[in-house]
């Protein structure tokens, strides 16, 4: 996953009074069943237009909905995944308003009793400060289609002088993830958002790709007197399109109402839609044009029941999640915000990362040839980690022999691209070939003992002042000892033997 | 059908009413509204019955999306009583209960939402039997309120309806509402008398409101129920004369949102304007009729924010209670008896005052509400002044939740021993015929 960076900290203030951000996200998740929500159709994106559609999904008269036990069980999965609370007991709803993409002109949701109740997303800033965000809800519906209009300039329907529908995407299950106002800037936002995206993928949940809209968010954005209780005005802002977009629309709406108010004007409550070309946000409707969706329970579909056996199971299949793993990796193990996310973030790597780190006892160093000459090797043959020839016991005996001063650091990295390619442990390799590196003084000395004898003139230049020849003294201790003397010991020697002025 | 297949409704000629999708033909919903939309899929209650061999004659007429109790809300025909051409059939499954009552066909389905088989069932002298909520999928039935409409037979004789029901009950799976249940078959092994049946009859229903000869033809049922074996017993329905007020509160809230699909956007009649908005308001204003349009108006006002707590939602209380009130009065007896309507079939434009119109289910749709089993079956006839035409009335009865079985075999007894069945042929086809 790419990580949007985020812009400094964006400084809030009304003449002269520091004002804070306070921010809620709404965000839409397409579910990655094999079949729609209410429907045998598939669920697929980029089919050709209204080929994946059926009587229920178009909403033809007479068809009923059957619910998708299978996304019911998704987003359980997603509320257990952030401590939610499943009740026993919930329903569909009916949101009614009409629009031409919407086949029944209202759609199939939750109400007042959705799926997941309550819970809280955990995620870490790159300065290494961890941040909760409570969840207030998520909640099941069917997606609606897809209208394209054409005509007009943009592309948007003003202007337009036809208008199509795809119905494919009618009915796809999408889930709805409602927080809290917890989140106090931007960068928080988009760090929100990756973490739901983290877990979602590793849940199998969704694919969360936000061009192909299977995840879409909304951000109802206020700002008030630093430290206040009290709420501002929000707006909402649609229309965001990528987390760099999402970073953007905030921030430049936290500094529109910030402006609003120098100006001794009012924020009025309103639907705003992110401009990415002129990178304002424009208001789109009223709280007064809002609609009335006269909600109601839908008759067609029965309540759906979850018993604790049902919420155990579902969580018991879950596994490891992102959020647990970050904990460990960023507050057990100590490693980077990045280091962690880069780890956690890759297919496959955790685990590996974690029986390595787990064996080895150094987190750190595993952490380090993971993301350094592993990863190098897995980007240049297009191999995941896991599927290589490396294994986490062959990491773990790798740090083990590289902290013990057993190999030094030349021999190690010769010694992943063996094991990356054909396998094996790296201590049988060390003691069969007589790789381990050479602590023992005396065979050092006698090498270095030579290297001053050679290079009596470069000697000289070292004892005159040139420091840094040095390193050409220490590369010829090494290639004297066919790479496997310990070069930080060569150099403590060199200096030693050099210093005393003359070879003993 | 397969050379040597010995199906139970081989050949038997069905009349289907047109809200029922049938593949390949129009469905109307007797509304101007659907256009000339095909539907592309068959009604999993009429699939089962192709299947079984029965033979589609036709679609019947009804009023505009099963909304009404005479039919003479369909946009499209007029449907008379076979047994008296200056009056309506009933409905809204009057083209359904005129069919089987005229010979046209040998069963008809209707649908009933609040007495919708029932009621035309007694105008026209059939059986009309609505079964228990959740029994027969409703899957391809154009919805008017989907926590009520029910699939129902409507035939000559009670075995008949047995064997269509039968054949039809059952889970579906492309029915969410349909119980996993399985379903006790309700076709023979018929009680030969009521010995020791308690019939509870509706203290709340006390028939002294009624006309004195309809009053004497129930008055007359109740004591063959007695004479047939059957305990009579005075049973409680206190909530049930909230019935009416409360169905036209919940009917209409789910119909406001059911309806809301009839748009001219993608199929029917569409009646074009300058934007989406105006297409969307000259369509629905040119393709619903004002009974459509009035429920509408009054289930969108119950939806509103504002207003939902007041009605849907004491509306849906009251139906609770409604339903409890069953449930107790079935502790005192095995089945309710009742009218099906309080007087026979009436004459056209009869009831231009839509709350007169209503009253006319004042006996079915606390079932409806409650959910339970209930059927008409002929129970006497009454001649008005001044006309020479018998009408036939309509016994009630109402038997718990799932108690199909129970239900069919007390009324087929009531049937066999009782002089008033259904298969007397009304007068006007008497004298068509001569």
């Amino acid at each position: 996953m790419t990580t949007v960076v985020s812009s400094p900290v964006q400084h809030l203030e009304v003449n002269g009074i520091p004002f804070e951000a306070v921010i809620g996200i709404e965000c839409h998740v397409e579910l990655k069943t094999e079949t729609k929500m209410f429907c045998g159709c598939r669920n697929l994106f980029g089919a050709q237009p209204n080929t994946n559609v059926c009587p229920v999904c178009l909403g033809l008269p007479g068809a009923l909905p059957v619910p998708n036990r299978i996304a019911i069980e998704l987003l359980v999965k997603a509320g257990l995944a952030f401590g939610a609370e499943i009740p026993a007991f919930s329903k569909f709803d009916r949101k009614n308003y009409f629009y031409p993409d919407m086949p029944k002109n209202y759609q199939i949701s939750q109400y007042d009793m959705p799926l997941s109740v309550g819970g809280s997303v955990s995620f870490w800033l790159p300065d290494g400060t961890k941040k909760s965000v409570n969840l207030t809800r998520i909640h099941l519906e069917e997606d609606t289609g897809k209208s394209i209009h054409s005509g007009s300039s943009d592309g948007r329907i003003a202007g337009s002088t036809s208008s199509l529908v795809d119905f494919n995407r009618a009915g796809v299950p999408l889930m709805e993830c409602v927080s809290e106002p917890d989140i106090r800037s931007a960068a928080e936002a988009v760090a929100y958002l990756e973490a739901l995206k983290r877990t979602f993928v590793a849940l199998g949940v969704s694919d969360v790709k936000m061009e192909e809209g299977s995840l879409r968010c909304d951000a109802n954005v206020s700002i008030r007197p630093a430290g206040w209780a009290a709420l501002g005005t929000k707006s909402e802002i649609k229309n965001m399109n990528s987390f760099r977009s999402v970073l953007r629309a905030i921030e430049s709406e936290l500094a529109r109402q910030a402006d609003v108010l120098s100006r001794g004007g009012r924020i009025v409550q309103e639907t705003r839609g992110w401009d990415e070309s002129s990178g304002v946000t424009i208001p789109q409707r009223s709280k007064e044009q809002a609609h009335d969706y006269r909600y109601f329970p839908d008759p067609d579909l029965v309540p759906i029941e979850f018993s604790k056996d049902d919420v155990r199971r579902l969580r018991d299949a879950a596994g490891t999640l992102p959020q647990a793993r970050l904990e460990r990796l960023i507050e057990v193990d100590k490693l980077t915000v990045a280091a962690a996310h880069q780890i956690v973030d890759t297919a496959g790597l955790a685990d590996f990362y974690e029986a390595a780190a787990r064996m080895s006892g150094s987190p750190q160093a595993t952490a380090n040839f993971l993301l350094g000459d592993l990863a190098r090797l897995a980007n240049d043959s297009g191999v995941a980690v896991a599927a290589s020839g490396a294994t986490p016991e062959a990491l773990a005996e790798l740090v083990a022999l590289t902290a013990s001063n057993a190999i030094n650091s030349k021999t190690a990295k010769d010694l992943l691209v063996r094991i990356w390619t054909s396998g094996g442990s790296p201590s049988h390799i060390v003691e069969a070939e007589g790789l381990a590196q050479v602590s023992d003084l005396t065979a050092i000395d006698r090498l270095v003992d030579e290297v001053i004898a050679a290079n009596a003139q470069t000697c000289a230049d070292f004892r005159a002042g040139k420091n840094k020849v040095m390193g050409f003294l220490v590369g010829q201790v090494m290639k004297a000892s066919r790479g496997k003397a310990n070069p930080a010991l060569a150099e403590e020697r060199l200096r030693a033997r050099i210093e005393a002025g003359s070879p003993a | 059908m397969a050379a040597g297949a010995v199906l139970p409704l081989a050949g038997v000629p069905l009349a289907i009413k047109d809200n029922m999708c049938v593949i390949g033909t129009r469905t109307t919903c007797a509304s101007k509204i659907l256009g000339d939309w095909v539907a592309p899929y068959t009604a999993t209650a009429v699939e089962r019955l192709l299947r079984a061999g029965a033979l589609p004659l036709g679609k019947t007429n009804l009023d505009e999306f099963a909304m009404g109790s005479s039919c003479e809300n369909s946009a499209l025909a007029t449907t008379h009583n076979p047994w008296d051409p200056t009056r309506v059939p009933g409905g809204s499954s009057g083209g359904s209960a005129a069919a089987v009552a005229a010979g046209e066909a040998v069963i008809a389905l209707g649908s009933d939402t609040g007495g919708s088989i029932r009621e035309p069932a007694a105008f026209c002298g059939v059986v009309g039997f609505k079964p228990t909520y959740g029994r027969v999928s409703r899957y391809g039935l154009i919805a008017f309120a989907s926590s009520l409409d029910q699939i129902g037979p409507l035939s000559k004789s009670v075995e008949d309806a047995a064997l269509v029901y039968d054949l039809m009950a059952g889970k579906d799976p492309c029915d969410a509402t349909t119980v996993d249940r399985p379903v006790e078959a309700t076709l023979g092994g018929f009680p030969k008398d009521l010995a020791g049946l308690r019939v509870g009859i509706v203290r709340d229903f006390a028939l002294d409101r009624l006309e004195p000869d309809v009053r004497a033809v129930y008055e007359a049922a109740y004591g063959d129920l007695q004479r047939l074996g059957a305990d009579l017993v005075e049973v409680a329905l206190p909530t049930a004369d909230y019935g009416v007020a409360t169905y036209y509160l919940i009917a209409p809230a789910e119909c406001s949102s059911n309806l809301a699909r009839f748009d001219g956007m993608r199929y029917g009649l569409r009646a074009e304007g300058a934007d989406v908005l105006e297409t969307y308001e000259r369509t629905r204003a040119a393709g619903f009729g004002n009974e459509v349009k009035r429920r509408i108006l009054i289930g969108t006002h119950a939806l509103s924010s504002g207003y939902y707590d007041a009605y849907y939602v004491r509306a849906q209380k009251a139906r609770t209670l409604i339903a409890a009130d069953f449930a107790r009065a079935f502790e005192a007896c095995d089945v309710i008896a009742c009218p099906a309507a309080a007087s026979p079939a009436f004459e056209f434009n009869a009831k231009s005052d839509p709350l007169a119109m209503y009253l006319m289910d004042y006996y079915t749709i606390p079932m409806s509400l409650a959910g339970v089993p209930s059927l008409s079956v002929p129970c006497g006839y009454v001649t008005p002044q001044g006309s020479d035409k018998p009408l036939p009335l309509g016994l009630e009865l109402t038997a718990p939740l799932f108690a199909e079985r129970l239900l069919i075999g007390v009324a087929r007894a009531y049937e066999s021993g009782t002089q008033h069945a259904a298969h007397r042929v009304p007068p006007v086809l008497e004298a068509s015929a001569r």
